[in-house]
């Protein structure tokens, strides 16, 4: 920590602060409750995690999900097999999940730009098509894994009788439920941010960033960039597997269709919304899209009626009919055209237009390009 | 044994048609716009939907009651007409039989005006900038034409009837000197390969023998020599992205008898359809449709029982493996140019 520039820890003391004050910030919104705000911290670990990979190597992978996936199927077998403890099952699903990415990182990186993202994109198919009919044994298939009563989980049954309904995972023996559990996963995000923050900072970080911008330059030099790209790969996945046992342990069942390719298209989209390349930006995407998500799909007609009241009666019900086709179910189809205004027009997502804004109000000082502004630039490796 | 592998070889074609026809759009897209077109699947998805479009619109009823006729419990009977029957005669019954056949005069105009809107409306401004952002804008297109799609006809697949007279099957062993009932085949899976046939053929010929194509593929080869000689070329790709979206479009009407069509059909199709362009080799129409071909025959064969017995789960993941399999130790895919997207 005292090895980090000034500037680096206000931002994380900042955004440490802003996320472990969530539940009373988000009150007015609407937001504040334990359900939310994990889904809130896990898909911002995601993110940043996907960040690394996409926003600060340029490598564009569209198969993140499976490493989720596998994430959560690594938790739920943990809690099965040894314990309802939460730690052991993050250990177990980020080793799974690093293994994982390492053989498919390991294969997929031996090419770059649309080549690397079908590939992922294939890995994460098979993934999935497996998860859902040879590897039943393992993933339960379309019935997604669960608990049940006759687990065997060794470590718990050493110290005591197994209870009368099905347990809840704990940590260390408190129950992980409500705002305990939103803790928990603050935590991780928090520290998840700082390991993101010195990796980008650090001479690897800076490797990274090289081979975004030029990968056939870095090889020239010398640099053998296989290895930087591996390891970004692997601890973007291995993130990816941590966010996955999360969200298995505020809920404590695994799917496949977590690791299905419109999840890694999720992640996507996250990380663009709020900013490729920047720290910050990735959870800011998340946090919006888990917001927008949960209210959006929350509007019904009755709701738009009242909003739309002050028209005329013909206009009022032309308006209902027009705008309820955005919201509930049709939310999808707004976060799409969200999406492609954010691509045309702010390449850099949400962070860009915080940029442009300040810009504006300093006209004479030229910003200087910091650390996490090469989200616009072309990507060479591509 | 030599019938059960012609008979799996059949089964492959039609899924194998559609691959083609879907890779040949998207590789014409990616040689002359050089954009990676991730919306390409929804096009497909959308053209099937203009053949429901088509089909809702000819079946429209006038109902009228007639009280000199009573159902069994009372009530005066419904008389339903087809509106179509009532204007053509029996013009309209055959319109009716053959809607999906006929959609594809409404679809090619539809689709036309949707591809150049595409191209026009957003993908010209990603020409210069990166495979990445043609990648995402495209991939949000695909969720807007998707959910657009859904919130019109819903979320459940809609049921298109083939035209009575392609109902059974063909009994291809006899055309073969073979007994009969030893290789059957349904006919529309037949006609789906023949039509695929017919497109592709005709693609092929309209950029070979037409000044048109020839234009266009000098301009695949050099784009910029071909602008200074005073030839609009940016014109005539447009074209060509609406020509992709009308063999997309198309190529979903005719499959519309053999998968009812939903909204994420498109989807489903477009990541099987990446990897048959890569692994046809990226810019390669010849490329694309022999991959196409292969992957779907392929992935026929991988269902076998036989096969599945020795491999458990090969037919789910067998596509995808001769993607990686070909993209780890050729990279230019099967039939890739030297120099195309190499990386």
């Amino acid at each position: 920590m005292l090895a980090m520039p000034r500037k680096d820890v206000v931002l994380f003391l900042g955004f440490a602060a802003v996320v472990l004050a969530m539940p009373i910030w988000l009150q007015p919104f609407g937001a504040a409750y334990p359900d939310l705000l994990n889904r809130f911290a896990i898909f911002a670990i995601f993110a940043v995690g996907f960040n690394i990979l996409f926003g600060l190597t340029g490598y564009l992978s569209f198969g993140h999900a499976a490493f989720f996936g596998v994430g959560s199927y690594a938790a739920v077998w943990s809690f099965k097999l040894l314990s309802m403890d939460a730690l052991p099952a993050l250990v177990f699903a980020i080793v799974v999940s690093g293994l994982f990415a390492l053989a498919i990182g390991f294969l997929s990186l031996r090419r770059s730009g649309i080549y690397f993202s079908i590939l992922t994109l294939a890995f994460a198919q098979m993934s999935y098509n497996l998860a859902y009919s040879v590897f039943t044994p393992i993933t339960n298939g379309e019935t997604g894994l669960q608990l049940s009563l006759n687990d065997s989980r060794v470590l718990d049954r050493m110290f005591s009788e197994p209870g009368p309904g099905l347990p809840s995972p704990t940590l260390l023996g408190t129950p992980l439920s409500g705002y305990v559990a939103f803790y928990f996963c603050a935590f991780f995000l928090i520290a998840t941010f700082f390991i993101a923050q010195r990796v980008t900072g650090s001479p690897f970080g800076m490797m990274l960033k090289g081979i975004k911008s030029n990968q056939t330059r870095m090889n020239y030099t010398g640099v053998n960039t296989r290895p930087y790209t591996l390891a970004a790969f692997v601890i973007s996945g291995m993130y990816a597997g941590l966010a996955g046992a999360l969200l298995a342990i505020t809920d404590p069942l695994a799917g496949a269709e977590r690791m299905q390719w419109t999840a890694s298209g999720e992640v996507v989209l996250m990380t663009i919304l709020g900013g490729a390349g920047t720290l910050v930006g990735p959870v800011i995407g998340a946090w919006l899209i888990k917001y927008f998500e949960n209210i959006f799909s929350a509007i019904n007609d009755g709701i738009l009626t009242q909003f739309w009241g002050f028209l005329p009666d013909g206009a009022q019900h032309t308006a209902v009919l027009i705008s309820s086709k955005f919201v509930g179910e049709g939310w999808f189809l707004t976060l799409g055209l969200v999406f492609v205004l954010i691509v045309v027009f702010l390449p850099g997502g949400v962070m860009e237009g915080v940029r442009r804004i300040a810009a504006l109000f300093r006209p004479n000082k030229p910003t200087p390009a910091s650390a996490g502004t090469t989200a616009s630039k072309p990507h060479p490796a591509e | 044994m030599f019938e059960a592998i012609f008979l799996q070889f059949l089964n492959g074609l039609d899924k194998g048609s559609a691959y083609a026809l879907i890779a040949l759009g998207l590789t014409l897209v990616f040689g002359t716009l050089g954009v990676v077109n991730f919306a390409h699947g929804a096009l497909f998805m959308l053209g099937a939907f203009c053949a429901v479009l088509f089909r809702q619109l000819i079946t429209l009823e006038t109902v009228t009651l007639d009280p000199t006729q009573l159902s069994p419990w009372g009530a005066p009977l419904e008389v339903r007409e087809p509106l179509v029957q009532s204007w053509f005669g029996d013009f309209g019954a055959v319109l009716v039989n053959y809607s999906v056949p006929f959609s594809i005069l409404l679809t090619i105009p539809v689709m036309l005006v949707i591809g150049i809107l595409f191209e026009r409306g957003i993908i010209k401004h990603f020409y210069k900038r990166p495979h990445a952002e043609q990648i995402l804008v495209t991939f949000g297109l695909a969720i807007v034409a998707q959910e657009i799609i859904k919130s019109i006809f819903g979320a459940n697949p809609i049921p298109q009837p083939m035209p009575e007279e392609a109902r059974g099957a063909a009994d291809i062993g006899v055309w073969l000197g073979m007994q009969a009932n030893v290789i059957t085949y349904p006919i529309w899976r037949l006609v789906y390969f023949l039509f695929a046939g017919v497109i592709i053929g005709g693609v092929f010929a309209f950029l070979q023998f037409t000044t048109f194509g020839m234009v266009v593929r000098a301009g695949m080869a050099d784009r910029e020599t071909v602008g200074l000689l005073g030839i609009n070329i940016d014109r005539r790709f447009t074209i060509m992205f609406g020509l992709a979206a009308v063999v997309a479009g198309i190529a979903g009407v005719m499959y519309t008898p053999l998968l009812p069509p939903n909204y994420h059909m498109g989807m489903d199709f477009l990541v099987l359809s990446f990897v048959v362009v890569v692994v046809g080799g990226m810019g390669s129409l010849p490329g694309a449709v022999a991959a196409g071909f292969l992957l779907g025959i392929l992935q026929s064969f991988a269902s076998m029982t036989q096969v599945k017995a020795i491999v458990p789960g090969i037919d789910q993941v067998i596509i995808y493996l001769v993607a990686v399999v070909i993209l780890l130790v050729r990279p230019r895919g099967l039939m890739g140019r030297r120099g195309v997207m190499e990386a």
